[in-house]
């Protein structure tokens, strides 16, 4: 046993009410520059809906991800080392610049510097990279908000697999939810295991997944090898570049900015423990239905005093073991078991994962039929279908989902029975397996959500980087350092003018159009 | 061509040329590392690419390594296997196959990155530059082609081969091998030479960053420790 920390995240789609702020403000601190306009390290896709870039679940077409072999072995989908160094010249696999959008902006210059006309001025769409006028952006990275669009369009989304869709075309059962996005920072990365300069690497200490920007000599094959195209090409840089899950902040012990920012209160992060040995077979479950089963069983009980004295032989600071214990993450995945990995069968194991939402009872429910077990509603009676979300989050297994599913509406019986009628009704928790003291856990903090509940963040122990713990050199050599950068001493992504190149487009977020030399 | 430049050109260029190229460089990759990549632009618009990539690279590929023996093989070594003529005859061959892969390769990228308005607004000056001059030296070669047929007892390939030995060991009267030799193999070596010298300043570092080592690392995983 190997015992490893990672800060995982939670996010609780039953309560997103897709306003786009942890898409908004992520991009405001990481991608408000030249080259990564189109870039989104957090994006919310309405679902169904083929998402952004488009079709990205699908990797019969984009072939992200892991696939295992008839050896049992498993490599990335693209294929071995060979085959991927063999398409360094031109990636097949790479998606194009309109899969995502064409960035543009609007020139709202125009709008004040325009002469006296008949009709009112227009702020017309440029493009960011070429400055031409846009008669029409045809695609961007929430296109489908809300249902926009047809339904034949959006029932391409792949999670419709072996569900007859039709009938969710019609007004009448129609049915929709959010999906924020971010890098999953997985426990077997397929970016890594496809960046053939080495660039990329998970951190030991709290598993975030980085890209060293002065070591990435943009071959792109990161960005097709990762299944949730969470890797985005700097056209102005020619490297890569993702999520950083925030990791100034969360080694100060403060939430990412997508988490802080959330208004809906969605997001928790906690440390997860696991067991860094038995990765590759969790990864290589033949069964893609048991991969959800196998990822929870690599993650370790912090309470176990087997599993505190191997974490702490393996440098898993006091603090992050105290943090483990109090993890929502842990209680979500682990104790409650009401949270998912998003698409487990990419075999990725990756450590963001989601709270399934509830969804309206369908129509029947109006007639006065509701069908209940005579304790809570039939689950199979939601709108949105089990099946939908189990395609999404179980790799199609529908049990670890109606069974959560059936105990978030066991938790909002038994709290209503508790509140509203005065008499707590234990018969509800029995039925799904819960108890008094977890039910209030679960009550306290997925429905009330107190921000130190969301985010049990221990801070980092730079000082462990030594020899011995509390190292003082280290932390001394590290003071007043830049606390990211994109390489070249302190350097903030930006392309600077030099012998080795000059930068060819300014950064168009301020709203300034492209101008043609 | 008078002995002087004749000497300048062919004697003492072609080390300038290298040491602009080695020390800028070493100046390059540790000064400025965020600038070592390959700058590819598929993700703007791939079409193209396919073709047009792979054909460049393998036919420039392979043109390099047979320059590389080609020139930098003693006469005494390739004789056990066969006769400067055959060599020759087996030069022109194989160059002009993968001159003709590289030069379909190339003219498909050139005209992407001339006609096509995103990639003409993403390019940088020396990424223009650098195709152009390619283009030519690649044209330049195709070309000696026919120069070279005209001595199918291989006398200038051997004086060319001289010519490189003496430069990469260091022998003087270099130049003297290539004095009497058509003006199109001295155009082909100085343009050769010329990019040598700009490749610094250009994305040709990227070669130096093929990464064979991939092929080498251990599994696919890469954890880095706290530091």
């Amino acid at each position: 046993m190997k015992v490893r920390a990672q800060i995982g995240m939670v996010l609780n789609l039953d309560k997103c009410i897709g306003c786009h702020t942890c898409s908004v403000t992520c991009k405001n601190v990481w991608t408000s520059r030249a080259g990564v306009e189109y870039a989104w390290f957090n994006n919310v896709e309405t679902k169904p809906g083929v998402g952004y870039p488009r079709n990205w679940e699908d990797q019969m077409q984009w072939n992200g991800g892991w696939t295992r072999k008839s050896s049992g072995k498993i490599q990335p989908k693209m294929g071995g080392k060979f085959r991927l160094l063999s398409r360094i010249f031109a990636n097949p696999d790479l998606p194009e610049i309109d899969d995502y959008y064409e960035p543009f902006t609007f020139d709202y210059a125009h709008l004040q510097t325009s002469g006296e006309a008949k009709d009112m001025p227009t702020a017309r769409a440029h493009s960011a990279i070429t400055g031409e006028r846009m008669e029409k952006p045809e695609w961007g990275p929430n296109w489908e908000e809300i249902l926009g669009g047809e339904f034949e369009k959006r029932s391409q989304d792949y999670n419709f697999k072996d569900i007859e869709k039709e009938m969710y075309g019609e007004f009448e059962n129609t049915f929709m939810m959010y999906l924020p996005r971010l890098c999953e920072h997985c426990l077997n990365p397929a970016c890594v295991a496809s960046c053939p300069s080495g660039a990329i690497y998970k951190r030991e200490e709290d598993g975030i997944v980085l890209i060293d920007q002065d070591k990435c000599r943009g071959w792109r094959m990161c960005v097709s090898g990762c299944p949730y195209k969470k890797i985005y090409f700097n056209w102005q840089s020619g490297k890569s570049e993702k999520c950083t899950f925030c990791f100034p902040r969360i080694e100060n012990g403060e939430p990412t900015v997508c988490s802080e920012t959330c208004v809906g209160r969605i997001r928790y992060l906690g440390v997860m423990l696991y067991d860094a040995d038995r990765i590759e077979e969790a990864a290589s479950v033949a069964d893609e239905k048991d991969l959800y089963e196998a990822q929870t069983d690599i993650f370790l009980n912090p309470s176990d005093p087997e599993v505190i004295a191997a974490a702490k032989r393996d440098g898993v600071p006091d603090s992050w073991l105290a943090a483990a214990k109090k993890s929502p993450v842990y209680k979500m995945a682990m104790e409650w078991k009401v949270a998912f990995p998003l698409h487990p069968e990419y075999r990725t194991l990756p450590m963001v994962w989601y709270i399934p939402p509830l969804s309206p009872i369908q129509s029947r429910w109006e007639d006065g039929q509701l069908e209940t077990d005579g304790v809570i509603p039939d689950v199979s009676k939601l709108r949105i279908p089990v099946k939908y979300l189990a395609n999404l989050l179980t790799a199609g297994k529908e049990q670890p989902v109606t069974h959560a599913l059936e105990r978030m509406l066991a938790m909002r019986a038994y709290m209503r029975s508790k509140h509203v009628e005065g008499a707590p009704d234990r018969s509800i928790l029995d039925h799904v397996g819960l108890d008094k003291p977890m039910v209030e856990d679960m009550y306290q903090i997925m429905a009330i959500a107190n921000y130190e509940d969301r985010y049990v963040i221990p801070t980092n122990h730079k000082e462990y980087a030594g020899k011995t713990p509390f190292d003082n050199d280290i932390a001394f050599a590290s003071r007043s350092e830049c606390g990211f950068s994109f390489g070249d001493g302190c350097s903030g992504g930006e392309v600077k003018k030099s012998l080795f190149g000059t930068p060819t487009h300014k950064n168009t977020l301020n709203g300034q159009i492209r101008r043609q030399k | 061509m008078s002995y002087y430049i004749n000497e300048l050109l062919f004697g003492i260029y072609p080390y300038i040329a290298v040491l602009v190229m080695i020390l800028g460089c070493i100046f390059r990759y540790d000064q400025n590392p965020y600038s070592w990549k390959a700058d590819s632009s598929q993700l703007l618009r791939s079409k193209g690419m396919r073709w047009g990539s792979n054909l460049f690279h393998i036919g420039i590929i392979l043109l390099f390594f047979g320059h590389l023996v080609g020139l930098l093989t003693p006469e005494a070594v390739y004789h056990l296997v066969m006769s400067a003529a055959v060599k020759q005859k087996l030069a022109m061959i194989a160059g002009g196959v993968f001159g003709a892969m590289c030069f379909i390769g190339l003219t498909m990228l050139l005209w992407r990155r001339i006609s096509d308005p995103r990639i003409r607004a993403t390019s940088k000056f020396a990424d223009i530059l650098i195709l152009v001059i390619l283009y030519l030296q690649l044209i330049l070669g195709l070309a000696t082609i026919p120069a070279s047929a005209q001595h199918p007892d291989g006398s200038s390939m051997i004086a060319l081969a001289n010519w490189a030995q003496h430069i990469v060991t260091f022998r003087g009267g270099a130049a003297e091998f290539v004095m009497e030799e058509a003006f199109i193999f001295k155009a082909h070596i100085f343009l050769g030479l010329t990019i040598f010298l700009i490749f610094p300043f250009t994305r040709l570092v990227h070669m130096f960053s093929a990464p064979v080592k991939y092929i080498l690392r251990p599994g696919y995983q890469i954890v880095r420790k706290r530091g």
